[in-house]
């Protein structure tokens, strides 16, 4: 009991996580890329490290915080034009073998000693060279917070009874919720809607109570940054609902089922592809500055692996859906700890140990990963219909 | 050149267009009293064949014309080549083409779709994982909300993607195609996908459009509508220029053909004379078609891989025009 | 000279960082059994700490109990010496400028020092490097610029050879099946691990362990093809989605090499390689053996392709897959067959590699797919000749560029910038049939 508490505590924490939410912006971004224009990008992660080491080498020498945003945006921007100028005329497999090489490059070279004074080479940038600017504009004061306040511990003094209950009620609730999505016609569409909103914010509110989350509130991995990140997560999503269900979102699913057909009609298709290359990088920057604001710039942290963690996100939660994203990363990092944390709770120490625990729940991550390409592409939220990967 | 005062909607006569095409000579790359599309000197070669060579053609404002030829014959490689999507070799190095009075030397198939020339592929190209108003709407030309940065601002596009639908609407209407206005176009049928993909390239308002075999994969019940189509747009003055083999197709509704063979042009005439011309028949029997298979000195091994490799190089061909067409 | 046995020199290459240092303990402490003297001390930079941190190590190792002083900007003299595993480190609580000089006399005899002597600028909450560099005597300063343009040169051909190994396997794939297979390079790591298993761990006679491990990644080949990508083709399944499935196994067998032998360098072989002087040139004998053997190797199957039977069904089949389908070649047995060839050269490739660089890690094939995928698409996609030229040119640009005066670190950025200007003039490839390209 107590052990299912603690690893569901756990997942809870890592779904809320700051760094889940900066993940969720980059997958925002390549959902752009791969989800509805077709560019299979594999180097999210240093659209992701550039934004990063912008944000942080220019606070870290002194420039105000703005001017390293922006300057981290910039760099994603040179990034996106210097890859995809030679390679978007190309068949898809060009951007992705030089997107994925370039990413290393790029990890390199920020080890690279020789940039010691900008870099911090393979140490990094630790986060209080630069985290100060963005605390500093917190409002939400000192000490700490447990979200939600109210929670399973109040009642009955968290007693195993409640607890059994409450979790039956939240698996009754997804339930439902999984029922009225798949239910199709059978509810009237403003019915629908409702319901399911209903249901989301019903069940966010069960979970919050069964596993509270306690944080500071301003500190260096408090509610500020949280709050922060996860609002960007929304204003990202809602951003890009805005750009796909426009003529402009229209061009990018005709460039991923046929560019020739698309190139027929009179648009250029190089161009709309760029476009759609600097959008997703820019969100990138954006997500791997959150990303690095509660913890530090490291460079071996931001490697091949994060974008594989991003896609295996991407591809769970739906490509080509608003909420697939966030959804796919909440779920991704959740189920990640979720497994890493019952391999050293279950399995003896002399099967698996603690550093083992860790390496077993990315094998899991790359089959998961084949898994859901093999027999469920469009993911859980995605479009059967739409999704075919068209090469 | 009084034949060019004709107005458009004069064309819509059979009388007319058979006195007008009874003034051109009937002779490869004729010149034509009214030409909307002019090529020069267009030389695509794939390694060290050359697949297409055509020096010069007109193509008549206002009427259908076709193109055809013998399998590997080059007509879908010089398609390519008109509209954008191949390069040509001689591109920068003599080759020209003007379509409607502005020149086209160094050309984007986006820019040439733009100028006004539209075309359509030989395997349709319907964005199959798209509703079909969402195939419909891709078309229009000059849409504001396909500006990236316009785009987030809904207003600024409401309007015009009012239109837009409106114009789609009644185009599907036209094509018999607006009960499956929010169906996939992947659920149409092959014929309804070739009309699908007419109808698209028409949401550009084209002067030309090109076809690039409308016929193939269409069931008989379709053929006899898509060819009212094709009819229907020329009597409302728009251009037609037409890739197929099927000789009755082309007789029924070609004005004007024009023949290719081993990438060059061979011959140009009216649908029914063009038919007995020499070069034709040579063109589609192959030089052979007068040899007596039956004489057994024509099996000796050199003549037999004298035409095992006529038969590889055409092989190799038709091969290469499909790469280039884009079949990744 | 002195040199630490392999067990010891458990040292990533590339990666010397402190930090790096504190990830990799547990698992050193854990999985190898390494003599307690060996672990490094660790220097944790602080909001006001500061470290000077370093390994000393020749072309040939590290350099184990050395040392040096540190100088500071008041005079305060410090000195540490290096560790087993050549680090050394140093906390200082002053920012400012501090000297770092060699104690030659505590060096082993035959050896030369390049840089005795370097400045350094320590700044709080960050671990700044000091390069010294110390070359074995017969590697001297004297060695001039040809000298090393040659040597270097070498090295690149021996790269080129083993990249060639891997990437011609990769380019048929690709070829045949139109799939970039990004698990390849886990294929060449698997190669060198099944050495480091056969031949070091269970004493097995080299040569037979070899062809032990060039069977065994063939048969990997066979069962992949079997097992996973012949049914996926025959599901219909996308070539993105085949992709995304080569990543996902990537990342699978990376984190399994991981848990089954963790992240240090394993050695093929224990004793140190025999070396060889042409001239200016050293090189070890495993060196010349590797060379050779991928010489003929590659000759093989380049003869195979040419000339037998098999050889041209498979480039019909990379021609045009229905065109050949058609004709009676039966594709899918072309397929398994490039798949299970493919898979045995990528883990000789692998072998060969962990041989002669001395030693691989579960990222080995990782850091080489770059490398591969630079030369398959420099010599164009899926036109196995090309992959040759391409693997020699990657080979010696890898090699020469430092050379030829890019700093190290930035060696496989040039290859990557010579990819990209190639792809933006040559598209196709060197190789490549320009009609290739939609």
């Amino acid at each position: 009991m107590d052990n299912i508490q603690y690893i569901l505590n756990g997942m809870m924490r890592e779904a809320l996580s700051p760094q889940t939410a900066a993940v969720a912006i980059a997958v925002i971004g390549l959902n752009i890329h791969f989800g509805y224009t077709g560019l299979i990008n594999i180097g999210q992660s240093a659209f992701m490290l550039l934004g990063a080491y912008g944000f942080a080498i220019a606070i870290w020498h002194g420039l105000p915080m703005i001017v390293g945003i922006l300057l981290g945006f910039g760099a994603a921007f040179v990034f996106a034009l210097v890859l995809g100028a030679p390679t978007l005329k190309l068949r898809g497999d060009y951007l992705a073998i030089v997107t994925i090489s370039a990413a290393e490059i790029i990890r390199y070279v920020g080890r690279s000693s020789l940039l010691t004074d900008f870099t911090g080479s393979a140490q990094g940038i630790p986060g209080s060279q630069y985290r100060d600017p963005f605390t500093g504009l917190s409002f939400f004061g000192g000490g700490s917070f447990t979200l939600i306040p109210f929670n399973y511990a109040d009642v009955a003094d968290g007693a195993a009874w409640v607890r059994l209950l409450g979790w039956l009620l939240a698996i009754v609730s997804i339930a439902a919720l999984v029922y009225v999505l798949r239910s199709g016609d059978r509810f009237s569409g403003g019915a629908r809607k409702g319901l399911v909103v209903l249901l989301v914010v019903w069940i966010v509110l069960l979970l919050l109570f069964l596993f509270p989350v306690a944080n500071q509130r301003t500190g260096v991995n408090g509610w500020w940054v949280r709050f922060i990140a996860w609002s960007l997560v929304l204003l990202c999503s809602f951003l890009v609902y805005l750009l796909v269900s426009s003529p402009w979102g229209r061009l990018l699913r005709g460039i991923r089922e046929d560019e020739d057909a698309v190139r027929s009609l009179g648009k250029n298709v190089f161009a709309i592809k760029m476009q759609a290359l600097v959008i997703g990088g820019l969100f990138g920057a954006l997500g791997g500055m959150m990303y690095v604001l509660p913890a530090s710039v490291q460079p071996d942290s931001m490697g091949r692996s994060l974008t594989f963690f991003c896609y295996t996100a991407l591809l769970l939660g739906g490509a080509a859906t608003i909420f697939g994203p966030v959804l796919g990363s909440v779920i991704f990092f959740a189920a990640r700890i979720g497994i890493k944390y019952t391999a050293a709770a279950y399995v003896p120490d002399s099967v698996l140990n603690g550093q083992q625990t860790e390496q077993f729940s990315y094998i899991v991550v790359g089959v998961a990963l084949m898994l859901i390409v093999i027999f469920r592409p469009q993911g859980i939220l995605g479009n059967k219909r739409e999704l075919q990967f068209n090469v | 050149m009084s034949d060019a005062t004709i107005s458009p909607s004069g064309l819509a006569d059979p009388a007319a267009r058979a006195a007008l095409v009874a003034g051109f000579d009937a002779v490869p790359g004729a010149p034509k009293p009214d030409p909307i599309l002019v090529v020069d000197n267009i030389v695509r070669q794939f390694g060290g064949m050359t697949a297409v060579d055509v020096q010069h053609l007109e193509v008549q404002r206002g009427i259908i014309t076709a193109l055809i030829g013998p399998n590997g014959a080059g007509k879908t490689t010089f398609f390519n080549l008109v509209t954008g999507f191949d390069r040509a070799t001689t591109a920068g190095k003599g080759a020209h083409w003007s379509f409607d009075g502005r020149t086209l030397d160094k050309t984007s198939a986006s820019s040439v779709a733009k100028a006004g020339m539209v075309r359509t592929f030989q395997l349709t190209k319907a964005l199959n994982a798209m509703t079909v108003i969402d195939n419909m709407m891709l078309g229009a030309q000059g849409q504001v909300g396909e500006n990236l940065l316009r785009s987030v601002f809904r207003p600024a596009w409401r309007d015009q993607e009012r239109e837009v639908e409106a114009k789609a609407d009644e185009l599907l209407q036209r094509f018999k195609l607006y009960e499956k206005k929010y169906d996939y176009a992947g659920s149409l049928s092959g014929g309804q996908r070739k009309l699908l993909e007419m109808a698209r390239a028409l949401m550009s308002d084209p002067k030309m459009i090109m076809l690039d075999e409308p016929m193939a994969g269409v069931n008989p019940a379709l053929t006899q509508s898509l060819l009212g189509h094709i009819q229907a747009l020329r009597d409302e003055g728009m251009t037609v220029l037409f890739v197929e083999h099927d000789m009755h197709v082309v007789r029924h509704i070609s004005d004007w053909v024009a023949v290719m063979a081993e990438g060059r042009l061979v011959a140009e005439g009216p649908a029914d004379t063009v038919m007995s011309n020499p070069a034709v028949i040579d063109a589609y029997l192959g030089a052979h078609h007068d040899t007596d298979l039956g004489d057994d000195s024509l099996l000796s091994d050199e003549v037999l891989e004298e035409l095992a490799e006529e038969v590889a190089a055409e092989d190799a061909e038709r091969e290469a025009e499909e790469q280039a067409e884009g079949l990744r | 000279m002195t040199r630490p046995t392999a067990r010891q020199r458990v040292v990533s290459r590339g990666a010397s960082g402190a930090l790096l240092a504190l990830l990799l303990l547990p698992l050193l402490l854990l999985i190898g059994s390494p003599p307690a003297s060996a672990v490094d001390t660790l220097c944790l930079p602080g909001p006001d700490k500061a470290c000077i941190a370093g390994t000393l190590r020749t072309d040939a190792g590290v350099l184990p109990d050395v040392t040096l002083t540190i100088t500071d900007e008041a005079g305060t003299v410090t000195e540490v010496t290096t560790s087993e595993t050549g680090k050394w480190n140093l906390q200082v609580d002053k920012e400012g400028t501090y000297v770092v000089k060699l104690d030659e006399s505590t060096l082993p005899k035959d050896l030369t020092v390049d840089t005795g002597e370097v400045t350094v600028q320590a700044k709080f909450g960050a671990t700044v490097p000091a390069l010294l560099t110390v070359r074995t005597a017969d590697y001297s300063a004297s060695t001039s610029k040809f000298d090393e343009l040659l040597q270097s040169s070498v090295n690149g051909i021996r790269l080129g050879l083993l990249l060639a190994l891997a990437s011609v396997g990769l380019s048929l794939i690709y070829g045949t099946t139109g799939l970039s297979n990004f698990a390849h390079a886990e294929q060449v790591t698997l190669g060198g691990m099944l050495g480091y298993w056969l031949v070091n761990l269970h004493s097995m006679n080299l040569w037979l362990g070899g062809v032990l491990v060039v069977l065994l990644c063939s048969g990997t080949g066979w069962l992949q093809d079997r097992a996973l990508w012949q049914p996926l083709r025959r599901r219909g399944l996308g070539l993105i989605q085949l992709m995304i499935v080569t990543i996902g196994l990537s990342l699978a067998l990376q984190y399994t090499f991981q848990l089954l032998v963790g992240a240090r360098t394993v050695r093929v072989v224990q004793e140190n390689p025999a070396v060889s002087e042409f001239g200016p040139v050293t090189i070890t004998h495993q060196s010349l053996v590797a060379m050779g053997i991928s010489i003929v190797v590659l000759a093989a199957v380049g003869y195979a392709l040419l000339r037998t039977r098999i050889g041209r069904a498979t480039r019909a089949v990379s021609d045009n897959p229905a065109l050949a389908s058609a004709s009676g070649i039966d594709t899918d047995r072309v397929i398994r067959l490039v798949w299970t060839v493919a898979m045995g050269l990528a883990g000789l490739s692998g072998l060969l590699y962990a041989l002669v660089v001395n030693g691989i890690k579960w990222d080995s094939g990782m850091q080489i797919l770059l490398l591969l995928f630079a030369a398959v698409t420099l010599g164009g996609l899926g036109t196995a000749f090309g992959a040759l030229i391409g693997a020699l040119i990657i080979g010696l640009v890898v090699e020469l560029s430092p050379v030829l005066g890019m700093p190290g670190d930035f060696k496989y950025a040039t290859a990557m910038l010579i990819l990209i200007l190639l792809l933006l003039v040559r598209p196709q490839g060197l190789l490549g049939k320009a009609q290739r390209v939609g």
